[in-house]
């Protein structure tokens, strides 16, 4: 197909060829992997960039972690695989001594807050068995929100245990399925066991704005939760 | 003639802690996935293997140890003791994690707040 050899074709060697794009395409859509590049969107952070924090965005499978995460995030979200070693094969207990390392897949973003410091959120699955691989990811997190799906809100309570393992803050976010069961707040804090200072928010995580609202949602309680143990 | 380092190879195809020669982590504290890392640019020297070699090219600019990791393919455990290397050796810089204590501070949490806030 002529638009795909084009979009292989090497940048800058298209001068003059015709703009193969697509409608409603942008440049940026098209634009190929790009080499050092300090620019929002850039492979690179600022170099301005002082320091970093991150946040764990945690539930069961198909919650809508990564759409979360794709949706704030100012790079495509990347994907690594983190390996369970020791500690999880003392969980995995199938037939004794198995393997001693599995991987877990997170996918992860990223948002330069302020020209200096930069926010990970790492998407962590829930199940109880990756607690292990959560911990070193945990370590230093400034707190976690937990996305509930209220067609399934018992598929969260893996991902809400560890957090209570780990000590983590949190706040929790019903992510609004079309077509989801509507709960009322006091229902859903009873099903799913919420202290009354923890918060529970309903987002999109298809919209950067509501995602966002989300986040804001957490970090305001953890600031809150900052303040009054100091 | 049995380990003749020039003929020794190293390749995508070897079990992650093979790469590692078997180190699950270096001597101090593991560099956490959002510790920020850069190369510094002095010339590695010629007998630095090409794992080395893969991640500085990653390194030409400001990233995390998972996004390092995210684009070798390689699991961040892997990867966290090759930079440590890097690090001892002087060919990367790293900038730790804001919060250094178990906890971060408000003035950091209000950082972040104020930070989210302004994308909206």
């Amino acid at each position: 197909m002529a638009s795909k050899a084009a979009s292989e074709a090497p940048a800058g060697g298209a001068a003059g060829a015709p703009d193969p794009r697509l409608p409603g395409e942008t440049a940026a859509d098209r634009a190929p992997e790009r080499y050092p590049v300090a620019e929002p969107g850039g492979k690179y952070l600022a170099p301005g960039v002082a320091g970093a924090a991150k946040i764990l965005v945690v539930g069961p499978l198909g919650v809508g972690k990564t759409t979360l995460i794709g949706t704030v995030s100012e790079i495509r979200p990347l994907s690594t695989e983190a390996l369970m070693t020791r500690a999880g094969a003392r969980v995995d207990t199938r037939g004794g001594r198995t393997k001693t390392t599995t991987t877990v897949a997170l996918d992860f973003g990223r948002i330069t807050l302020d020209g200096d410091l930069v926010l990970y959120l790492f998407g962590t699955p829930g199940q109880q068995r990756f607690l292990p691989a959560w911990r070193d990811l945990a370590k230093g997190a400034l707190g976690a929100l937990a996305l509930v799906d209220t067609r399934d809100p018992a598929a969260s309570f893996d991902a809400l245990g560890n957090l209570e393992d780990l000590d983590l803050p949190f706040a929790v976010a019903v992510n609004a399925f079309p077509g989801s069961p509507v709960h009322s707040e006091d229902d859903l804090r009873v099903a799913l066991d919420l202290l009354p200072s923890t918060p529970l928010v309903s987002c999109d995580a298809r919209d950067a704005r509501s995602s966002v609202l989300a986040l804001i949602a957490l970090v305001r309680h953890l600031v809150h939760a900052a303040t009054e143990s100091s | 003639m049995t380990d003749d380092p020039e003929t020794r190879t190293t390749t995508r195809a070897v079990r992650p802690y093979v790469i590692t020669g078997g180190r699950a982590g270096a001597g101090g504290a593991p560099l956490s996935w959002e510790t920020l890392v850069t190369a510094t640019g002095t010339a590695a020297p010629e007998t630095l293997q090409p794992e080395y070699r893969m991640i500085l090219t990653h390194c030409r600019g400001l990233l995390s140890v998972a996004e390092v990791a995210a684009h070798l393919g390689q699991p961040p455990s892997v990867v966290q003791v090759l930079l440590a290397d890097l690090l001892d050796w002087g060919l990367i810089l790293s900038r730790p994690p804001v919060p250094r204590a178990e906890r971060a501070d408000a003035a950091t949490l209000r950082k972040v707040l104020h930070g989210l806030e302004s994308r909206l």
